[in-house]
């Protein structure tokens, strides 16, 4: 798994894809920072609220070549038949798109400093978003991960994640949209928004944290039994 | 050792393999012959778990591939059809990822260099590897099968689409390999088997035709061990002393292809070497014998005999229509020779 990590973790950076993911929400932060110290306020995580819109985004991007690059490349051909397990194949590549997710949010440790100098921070609603955003962004990741398991093309994988992405944001609109009560419910039941934020409001309920890590093994899952099929067909 | 028994992969409705069964020993050179899509990867790809099976077993060295997958896998290197490198990395970097990733034994550093100047890639180490030549890429790729030091060697079609001279070179490489490895080499080329290996499977449309030794494959085939000879001398009494040889069964003239002299074909019996005693005799009466060849099946009419017609009945295979290899046309032979044999020193 480690060494997986490592390889994975290195090419982000190599092909300058991890690079451009970077400068973007670099750019995104810096853009909403920037008007949320001009108006006085001292909390960070509407920062968050609005950045996680774009994240969902980009988390395609993150995700797309996984393992839509290794079939391309016949690489999987190394992978699957040295003495690795499969899930272990699955976790480290998990993990270093995790690690570069993880660092896009590196930057609002800055801003919450340069906030310190100006202002009391409180950093437990600061910890409460983060981790809130590491549990969405988690299982936004791994459902990337499952559809780069599902295709050969990069840019095929990006756009179903990008278009599943979009669909979990629109469930907070459909709620709104339906007359039924049962599906109303269901979208809420779903919505990524609602319970990331409570986290943002610094309300830590268990039972959300629960339902991401949830979504997290369910998509992981189902990448491990993609990748097994492909090699029964 | 491998052993795999009656090995059947289907790709829904299309049968790929069907009920291949051999066993390779510790040591051997084997080689996998067969033309384009006969099924040669697909075992391969099996034997190494990349695939499953529909039915059947595969074991590596005792385990079976299904049942213990990473043990059987700890003794297989592999090199696909294309080998598989990352090519934003180094060469170093990329054997050193395969190292970590195989879990191998070995002292890292010393084991990674012996590699290197085994398979001849120490000069371009810190070269990324998208900027590497096929030639070197193939041998990176022969490097990473060998980390670990693995029993078993599967290379499939290793030497495809190098120059001659890096022919030669892999061909070397494998026969080195082959001293404390098991090695399985693919390839549908049939020089490239022959030079290498000692045992040759020839699959033809997912079905082994044949597995045995070369020199055995050429005894048992080719049952015909009449010589064609040509001799410049009067041609009656010439077929006369020849007749007159008591090892001759007998003799037959072909006519007069080149002027002055003669063309005939001598059966002689019960397989007996007659060459010498006509030379002597042709020598004593001063007729020089200008041309004197055996008619023993080459490989490579062997090759296209069992490969022509999947039909040959051997090992149980399909027996379809049997009189279809006759209704070949010549230039269909000549195509399917051009296929298979390729020009590949050109």
């Amino acid at each position: 798994m480690g060494a997986i990590y490592k390889r994975e973790l290195k090419a982000y950076f190599t092909s300058s894809l991890g690079f451009v993911v970077l400068a973007i929400m670099f750019f995104f932060f810096g853009y909403i920072f920037s008007s949320i110290f001009s108006s006085d306020y001292n909390n960070i995580s509407y920062c968050f609220v609005y950045v996680n819109i774009y994240a969902m985004m980009i988390i395609p991007i993150i995700t797309m070549r996984l393992f839509s690059e290794e079939r391309r490349q016949k690489t999987d051909q190394l992978l699957f038949t040295s003495p690795v397990k499969l899930w272990k194949i699955v976790g480290g590549k998990y993990l270093a798109a995790f690690t570069l997710y993880a660092l896009c949010y590196s930057i609002t440790l800055v801003f919450e400093i340069i906030l310190m100098t100006v202002s009391t921070v409180n950093w437990m609603l600061y910890l409460s978003s983060l981790l809130g955003t590491f549990l969405m962004g988690g299982a936004l990741l791994a459902i990337g991960l499952f559809i780069s398991s599902c295709t050969e093309s990069q840019i095929v994988s990006a756009i179903i994640g990008i278009i599943t992405s979009l669909f979990i944001m629109m469930l907070d609109y459909f709620s709104a949209l339906f007359n039924n009560d049962i599906l109303t419910s269901v979208c809420n039941y779903l919505s990524f928004n609602t319970r990331f934020n409570t986290f943002a409001s610094g309300v830590l309920d268990f039972s959300n944290a629960v339902f991401f890590l949830s979504f997290i093994a369910l998509f992981l899952f189902l990448t491990v039994r993609s990748l097994e099929r492909k090699r029964w067909s | 050792m491998i052993e795999v028994k009656n090995l059947t992969k289907r790709y829904g409705n299309n049968l790929a393999v069907k009920n291949a069964s051999f066993t390779i020993q510790d040591g051997e050179i084997v080689g996998f012959l067969g033309p384009n899509g006969a099924g040669k990867s697909t075992i391969m790809n099996i034997m190494t778990g990349y695939l499953s099976l529909t039915s059947g077993s595969v074991a590596v060295s005792g385990y079976d591939i299904l049942e213990y997958p990473e043990k059987a896998k700890k003794h297989i290197g592999y090199l696909p059809e294309l080998p598989p490198l990352y090519t934003d990395m180094t060469v170093k970097e990329y054997l050193s990822f395969v190292y970590e990733l195989k879990k191998a034994k070995f002292q890292k550093k010393p084991h990674l260099d012996e590699i290197e100047r085994l398979v001849n890639i120490k000069n371009v180490e810190n070269r990324l590897i998208k900027n590497l030549s096929k030639g070197y890429r193939q041998r990176v790729g022969i490097a990473q099968a060998l980390i670990g030091n693995p029993d078993v060697l599967i290379l499939d079609e290793p030497t495809v689409g190098l120059d001659p001279k890096q022919i030669i070179e892999i061909r070397t490489l494998i026969e080195k390999l082959g001293r404390h490895h098991t090695v399985i080499v693919s390839s549908h080329i049939l020089s490239e088997i022959q030079a290498v290996c000692k045992r040759i499977i020839i699959i033809n449309q997912g079905v082994i035709v044949a597995d045995d030794t070369a020199e055995n494959l050429q005894n048992n085939l080719s049952s015909d061990h009449a010589i064609s000879v040509r001799i410049q001398g009067p041609e009656e009494t010439a077929l006369k002393v020849l007749r007159s040889i008591k090892e001759i069964e007998s003799v037959q003239s072909m006519g007069i292809i080149e002027s002055g002299s003669f063309d005939c074909v001598i059966q002689p019996k019960d397989n007996c070497d007659v060459r010498r005693a006509v030379f002597e005799r042709m020598a004593e009466r001063k007729w020089p014998v200008l041309n004197m060849t055996s008619n023993r099946l080459t490989l490579e009419q062997i090759f296209l005999r069992l490969t022509d017609a999947s039909l040959t009945p051997a090992n149980g295979g399909d027996t379809e229509a049997p009189e279809k290899a006759e209704e070949l046309s010549e230039t269909d032979k000549e195509l399917a020779r051009n296929a298979v044999f390729g020009k590949e020193e050109k």
